[in-house]
């Protein structure tokens, strides 16, 4: 009987420990001697320093070191560009702490070191930060003005700007039957793990070591750089990865604390603890989202879509981070989505603002694309007087279309290709879900509530970035080990990676340990984003399950004294009818030759992304006096090619739509006019709770395995959020529509609705 | 400076004595002094839940009271719910209905619900969502918590008394 694993709802092997309280997150870790650090972080959007006191702090009791900028030896390194790194944003980079000038609320400026944490953040309070405050960005239109300049030596506030196109727009806009223009926003938000960041930097007297706790997301990309800027050897750097609370993109990249938290070990010579309070993780850790973008759409009567054109632009916040120009450059690709576009050109901005920084953040520029592209399809479908999913049917390429070229819309990535799929398919069975046909929108006589649907169609891209590892090792115990370069952000890689590698080896998956992303325990890794853990990570198990099972044979055929093709292997052992040797005995053999019964792996697809798709349906209840709006029912389709563990996608996709309908109606990053973030804490950012749940009906899709990798798996974790605003978007529309006001910006709060339902009542 | 006192705190059934500054909250206490890093801080305000405790059964946030005022009460935190190392059929019921993730709300979202059941053995759907409302989770979307709270509250009627 083989053991079979994929595909079951494995119930989770990281569990236990999480809820027995025995995880152990980075601010669960003590170490012998660590000290407590703290950062003083600008309270001024944009202002000279002119003054940083430090000598009160410096006296308290309790306190071990304070220091800003001026304090370092050596000169701060600049925080490198991971992601989509354009020409010019070199000028925008980040340093670890402000020298001369502070851009943003939030903005490192001076460190304590401290016994405890208590008296870190007494001995921030003793420090005198004296500034002249500058005129402060906070809106993409002043940037663009230039008439401060944020950063002087560039000369300008544009981070950079480039044009994409393909096919012949002006043609197609020039002869075309309709067109409209849009102006579309989704507004400056985050991810907001539950878990803030936190680091411990130790480092060793005695010879050149540096090991970080607390790492995740890309540990290998982060050691490399950490390693040239404290001018190590990479194999002096350690990052340990810990249990994370919660990644969704921005968790993991390379911070100014990254460099602080190892710069402060250096000079007090202990181990130090950095955890990020609340109010610091709202405004030193990536904002996203942040997109304005003027969209245009040229079709025939029929809706056939001829050309799309847009400009995008992004609020950068003030400084261009490791992400570089993702956010906006994905918006841009994206905006044609599922659709055929015979011809597309899009105008992109990056514009440096004194506000956070922008980075990732599940979905990244999909989000913001689907909510602009369906609100424009649905608006086209009314103009057009076609039914939006006849429209959507119409415009959605065919399997016989796929793979379809996109073409160059992000310079400096490689073509990119849709692979094979059945968009048409997904559509359909969502209306049949959601029972499309039937529905008709309407004011409820019961409660005077509108009632209303929306759909949209989205693409997203998964399995992108360098090759993963895996290693397998058979303990003598007979316990497997898995080791993986892939990090967990507490999306259930363990399990995962424990279902591919008991399958492969025909094994009960008790026996299975799976440990991740730690720099000390593979020798190179990718890392974790852009949904690849399955794809990239699973496939590298897969391929180093099957090198230990030939490894097997190899041993036993060296105790049978035969050659390893006469061999079988099954259950977990290597059979030679009718002895067989348990991988248990093959391990101990092989401790007995010296040798151990091991593989390592590498997966690499060559960076082809393979695109999930898919369609989502929200239905909502809309009160016209509140212009408070309930999300009711919500269905989603997503093709993922093959489900590794069902129950594990349908939290996937569950979570992403709750995060969405967050993005849609509630987080929000609140800036005045002299860039002081107004929304700095729970009570006032406010996050998806329990209390306005829609009922869910999430069905992945298996129909297309991927092409791209053997195991046929697409990305399943972002599915789930990227067409939410789109669908509600257009369900509250769709319940507006008799008082024509436009649902063109994100967030969709009541005050906003209801204050537009009574500008449209006036005009009555 | 704080003043340092010295007290004494009974949690999860033990009795600890220990010697603190007067301002140390109840949650650093349990974290830094008793070394029970189960009990987790997400926001150190009071709104996202995930340090909940249960102070003489009722739920409470230990990120908002200070060590000192918890002597005298009965303090249960994650690490007291589980039996002889079996897990309670709370603990199970969110194991089978995967009703975790990241696993950061899971310690507060638990000492909730222990709360809820232990006050409303047969809560509906909506009384479980109003009881969690107050816990902030950004893996889950929620749904699965409440089916696993729900599915608790069947196994403990039906289980030993």
């Amino acid at each position: 009987m083989s053991k079979s694993y994929i595909g079951k709802s494995i119930r989770r092997l990281e569990d236990k420990r999480f809820l027995t309280g025995t995880g152990k997150y980075i601010d669960d870790v003590k170490l012998p001697g660590m000290a407590s650090m703290a950062i003083l972080r600008s309270p001024h959007a944009h202002a000279f320093i002119t003054k940083i006191d430090m000598k009160s702090a410096r006296a308290m009791e309790g306190v071990i070191d304070v220091f800003c900028a001026n304090d370092l030896e050596d000169e701060l390194p600049e925080i490198p560009l991971r992601l989509a790194p354009f020409t010019d944003f070199q000028r925008f980079l980040q340093k670890p702490l402000a020298n001369k000038k502070v851009r943003y609320v939030g903005e490192p400026v001076a460190v304590v070191v401290a016994e405890d944490r208590y008296i870190a953040e007494d001995a921030l309070e003793l420090i005198c930060l004296e500034v002249e405050p500058l005129p402060a960005i906070v809106t993409v239109q002043d940037s663009l003005k230039g008439e401060t300049l944020i950063h002087d030596a560039a000369g300008e506030n544009i981070g950079t700007q480039y044009s994409v196109s393909r096919g012949d727009v002006e043609a197609a806009f020039k002869g075309a039957f309709y067109t409209r223009r849009e102006h579309f926003r989704t507004n400056r938000h985050g991810a907001v793990p539950l878990e803030t960041r936190g680091l411990i930097a130790e480092v060793e007297p005695t010879k050149p070591l540096l090991r970080l706790h607390g790492a995740t997301k890309v540990n290998f990309f982060n050691r490399r750089h950490l390693a040239e800027a404290f001018n190590l050897p990479e194999s002096s750097v350690e990052l340990i990865e810990t249990d994370v609370g919660g990644g969704f993109g921005v968790r993991g990249e390379l911070y100014p604390e990254d460099y602080l938290v190892p710069i402060a070990s250096y000079r007090s010579g202990r181990p130090v603890k950095w955890i990020e309070d609340r109010r610091e993780n709202l405004s030193a850790t990536n904002h996203s989202r942040d997109i304005t973008c003027e969209m245009e759409i040229a079709a025939t009567a029929d809706g056939n879509i001829l050309g799309m054109r847009a400009s995008v632009q992004g609020d950068m916040g003030a400084y261009i981070r490791t992400n570089g120009g993702v956010v906006p450059s994905k918006a841009a690709q994206f905006l044609p989505g599922p659709y055929r576009v015979p011809s597309f050109a899009c105008d992109v901005q990056f514009l440096i603002t004194n506000k956070t920084p922008v980075g990732t953040f599940r979905g990244p520029g999909r989000f913001e694309a689907n909510f602009c592209r369906e609100r424009m399809m649905d608006l086209m479908a009314d103009d057009l007087n076609i039914d939006p999913a006849v429209l959507r049917h119409r415009n959605l390429l065919t399997p016989e279309e796929l793979p379809y070229r996109i073409g160059e819309l992000v310079p400096g990535d490689p073509d990119a290709t849709l692979d094979k799929g059945d968009y048409p398919s997904a559509l359909d069975r969502l209306l049949t879900e959601c029972r499309y046909s039937d529905w008709i929108d309407k004011q409820d006589p019961s409660d005077g509530k509108l009632r209303s649907m929306g759909i949209a169609c989205f693409i997203e891209s998964s399995a992108a970035g360098p090759p993963e590892s895996a290693s397998i090792t058979v303990l003598s115990t007979g316990d497997i080990e898995v080791r993986t370069g892939a990090s967990s952000v507490g999306q259930g890689t363990e399990t995962g990676l424990a279902q591919i590698c008991a399958e492969y080896l025909d094994i009960e998956i008790e026996r299975v340990e799976v440990s991740h992303g730690s720099t000390t325990l593979v020798k190179t890794g990718g890392g974790t984003f852009h949904s690849r853990n399955t794809v990239m990570a699973g496939n590298a198990t897969r391929i180093a399950a099957k090198k230990v099972k030939e490894k097997a044979k190899e041993l036993a055929a060296l105790r049978w004294n035969c050659h390893p093709t006469e061999l079988t292997y099954e259950n977990g052992e290597v059979c030679k009818s009718p002895d067989r040797f348990t991988l248990q005995e093959l391990a101990t053999f092989a401790e007995t030759r010296g040798d151990i019964l091991s593989a390592d792996a590498i997966f690499d697809n060559e960076k082809k992304l393979s695109y999930s798709y898919g369609a989502h349906a929200a239905q909502i209840a809309l009160d016209i006096t509140t212009g408070l709006v309930k999300v009711e029912r919500y269905w989603l389709t997503e093709e993922i090619g093959r489900a590794l563990n069902p129950a594990m996608i349908q939290g996937q996709a569950v979570g992403g739509v709750i995060q969405g309908l967050g993005g849609t109606f509630l987080d929000h990053f609140i800036y005045d006019d002299d860039g002081q973030l107004l929304t700095g804490s729970f009570a006032d950012y406010l996050l998806p709770t329990s209390s306005e749940l829609p009922e869910i009906t999430a069905i992945a899709l298996e129909n297309f395995p991927s092409e791209l990798n053997p195991m046929g798996f697409k990305g399943a974790g972002e599915g789930g959020i990227v067409a939410v605003a789109a669908a509600v978007g257009n369900a509250i529309a769709r319940a507006l529509k008799p008082y024509n006001i436009s649902i063109n910006e994100l967030p969709l709060t009541p005050d906003r609705l209801r204050e537009a339902l009574r500008g449209a009542e006036s005009l009555k | 400076m704080s003043e340092r006192l010295k007290i004494s705190l009974n949690v999860n059934n033990d009795t600890h004595a220990c010697e603190i500054d007067a301002r140390m909250t109840l949650a650093d206490c349990l974290r830094e002094k008793l070394d029970l890093t189960g009990t987790h801080l997400g926001c150190e305000h009071g709104v996202c839940g995930a340090c909940t405790v249960l102070a003489d059964g009722v739920s409470i946030r230990s990120c908002l009271i200070f060590a000192v005022q918890a002597q005298g009460m009965k303090i249960t935190t994650v690490e007291g719910l589980a039996k002889d190392g079996e897990l309670s059929p709370l603990q199970e019921a969110f194991h089978d209905n995967h009703a975790l993730q990241c696993g950061f709300c899971t310690p507060g979202m638990l000492t909730t619900a222990e709360a809820l059941l232990t006050e409303n053995p047969a809560p509906t759907r909506r009384e479980v969502e109003s009881a969690i409302s107050g816990n902030i989770c950004r893996c889950t979307g929620y749904i699965s918590i409440v089916d696993a709270i729900i599915d608790a509250a069947e196994r403990r009627r039906q289980g030993p008394p």
